[in-house]
């Protein structure tokens, strides 16, 4: 423990934990979604604006977040505008969007060393001011994910009956995509560009194994995250490992104890459900001889 | 009891140029309760999404609620109950927090839940006979349970208008007798209903009129027609109500 006696090891556990609490509460509803791997493409465009922010000697974490506002809104037109096109265009943004990125840093004076960084993340480096950027837009992803949930669930559960409900559908749909933008952009720090979306989508795939409502789920979720970002850190300063790897790894390893209880605790409910509920198991058949 | 509720006039639809409906024209006033008929692929639930907004016209219009459709936004007076529940994700969801987005439309995005809205949550599902599933996934019920859960959800928002797009097809014997019921108790209460239906079952004695959409017009608009004629139409294309539920679009929620 001595290790976070150290000012920069204070950050980093501190701004760890913030994103791994911040990533699986957008998480969830992009998983809701089908669209768990939403996160990496997102990702893969914030690299042009770290690219364009290295070369314009301008923040790149600032750039990165209107970049890929930019590519997550574009995303979002995409998705709802049609279905047949929809992989193939999501596909030349994420490879233009890490082709620009190894493009423009190699330009840039910066060394291989800084486009590590972001591609694996590099919580040692967070400087104060990179802490505050991140408290204030994890803060602020929390609190809209939370308050929102009712009408974000609404969305992602059943987009239809949302617009029939007089829900601004397009509005909440953006809000999703600039959120995701801002979380890939923070949580760049911490785990990198490669592992971003272990972070938004790992805790959330462990919670559902054992959960049986979308709050529930949201919760553990948040939980694990917080979990894992801690236990990595920790793991981290301890063995000398690369932090966001080790953030990474410890959520894969939650979700490997949670999944192996949820076998158990799965059919343990089953057994139950089906001896409670006979019209579970009533053959259809009952239905023919009426209509 | 007889202000209009939908009003469709001379509306046409097309799917990427081919026609589903050419002119249809439809009146619905206030304590009516619709069945809109026909064969597999007639336009029926082109129909009601048109009317629902969520199908393009490509001539005429859709009044609610005597208002131009593209002007109506007091969405809290109409529920929607779709043909099934999306597959919506991995993410469980319990039978409660389903049905609690049906007071979405009234509550508004900012406000959270209060008394009033998980009193007429409960309320809903006990309607549907559920009431004892409510911290239940949705995914651990059956094709019919699903389907109630649908209802309760629309019923929720307390609507004055029900739409609803074949809610007993593929369901079982309880569940289309818990749905008649809460139905019933709708239409009981002054509600109005627009029902597309391939077979009308126990919902029979509800209806008041029938809509028969045949070949992009409307057929027949009047008493409900014999089931013994209906089903010897030749046109009449009878799907099994029990065929496997469609595959879920990748990128549908």
């Amino acid at each position: 423990m001595e290790l976070f006696q150290y000012p920069y090891m204070q950050r980093a556990l501190v701004g760890a934990l913030i994103i791994g609490l911040a990533a699986p509460a957008l998480g969830i509803y992009l998983v809701q979604r089908r669209l768990a791997l939403i996160g990496d493409g997102v990702g893969h465009v914030a690299l042009t604006g770290v690219g364009a922010g290295l070369l314009l000697n301008r923040s790149p974490v600032l750039v990165a977040v209107i970049v890929a506002s930019l590519g997550a809104i574009t995303i979002e037109l995409v998705r709802a505008r049609g279905r047949t096109s929809g992989d193939l265009a999501l596909a030349l943004l994420f490879y233009g969007g890490i082709a620009g990125g190894v493009m423009l840093v190699g330009l840039s004076d910066s060394t291989s060393a800084s486009l590590n960084a972001y591609l694996f993340g590099s919580l040692s480096t967070i400087t104060p001011t990179d802490l505050t950027t991140i408290a204030v837009l994890g803060a602020a992803i929390l609190v809209t994910m939370l308050a929102l949930r009712p009408a974000l669930f609404a969305i992602c559960h059943d987009e239809e009956y949302a617009r029939v409900s007089g829900l601004p559908v397009r509005a909440l749909n953006l809000l999703l995509a600039v959120a995701t933008a801002v979380t890939v952009t923070i949580a760049m720090r911490a785990v990198g560009v490669l592992l971003i979306s272990a972070l938004m989508v790992v805790p959330v795939a462990a919670a559902q194994q054992v959960t049986r409502g979308f709050r529930s789920t949201m919760t553990a979720a948040m939980t694990l995250g917080l979990f894992a970002a801690g236990s990595g850190v920790y793991v981290a300063a301890n063995a000398d490992t690369a932090p966001g790897a080790s953030v990474v790894l410890m959520a894969i390893a939650s979700f490997a104890v949670v999944a192996l209880a949820g076998v158990g605790w799965r059919t343990l409910r089953r057994r139950r459900v089906a001896a409670a509920d006979p019209s579970a198991v009533e053959p259809h058949e009952v239905v023919l001889s009426q209509s | 009891m007889s202000a209009p509720v939908i009003t469709v006039t001379r509306a046409a639809i097309g799917y990427e140029g081919r026609a589903v409906l050419r002119d249809v024209s439809l009146t619905v006033t206030s304590g009516e309760v619709v069945a809109v008929l026909g064969a597999n692929g007639s336009g029926k639930s082109t129909l009601t999404r048109a009317v629902l907004g969520l199908v393009p016209l490509s001539s005429g219009s859709v009044e609610l609620f005597d208002q131009p459709a593209r002007r109506f936004r007091q969405w809290h007076r109409i529920g929607y109950v779709p043909q099934r529940l999306g597959a919506g994700g991995g993410v469980p969801a319990t039978v409660g927090e389903v049905v609690a987005a049906g007071r979405l439309a009234r509550r508004g995005i900012l406000r959270p839940p209060g008394r009033a809205d998980r009193r007429a949550v409960a309320t809903a599902l006990a309607a549907v006979g559920l009431a004892d599933r409510t911290g239940d996934p949705v995914s651990t019920l059956s094709g019919g349970q699903q389907q109630r859960v649908l209802i309760a959800r629309a019923l929720a928002g307390e609507p004055e208008l029900l739409i609803l797009d074949e809610p007993t097809a593929g369901v079982d014997a309880a569940s289309q007798a818990a749905f008649a019921g809460a139905l019933q108790e709708f239409v009981a209460g002054g509600g109005t209903v627009l029902l597309v239906a391939h077979e009308l079952g126990p919902l029979r004695p509800l209806i008041s009129r029938a809509v028969v959409v045949h070949a992009g017009g409307i057929a027949h608009d009047g008493p409900v027609p014999e089931p013994a004629g209906h089903h010897a139409d030749p046109d009449h294309d009878h799907v099994h109500p029990h065929g496997p539920n469609e595959p879920a679009g990748l990128w549908s929620a």
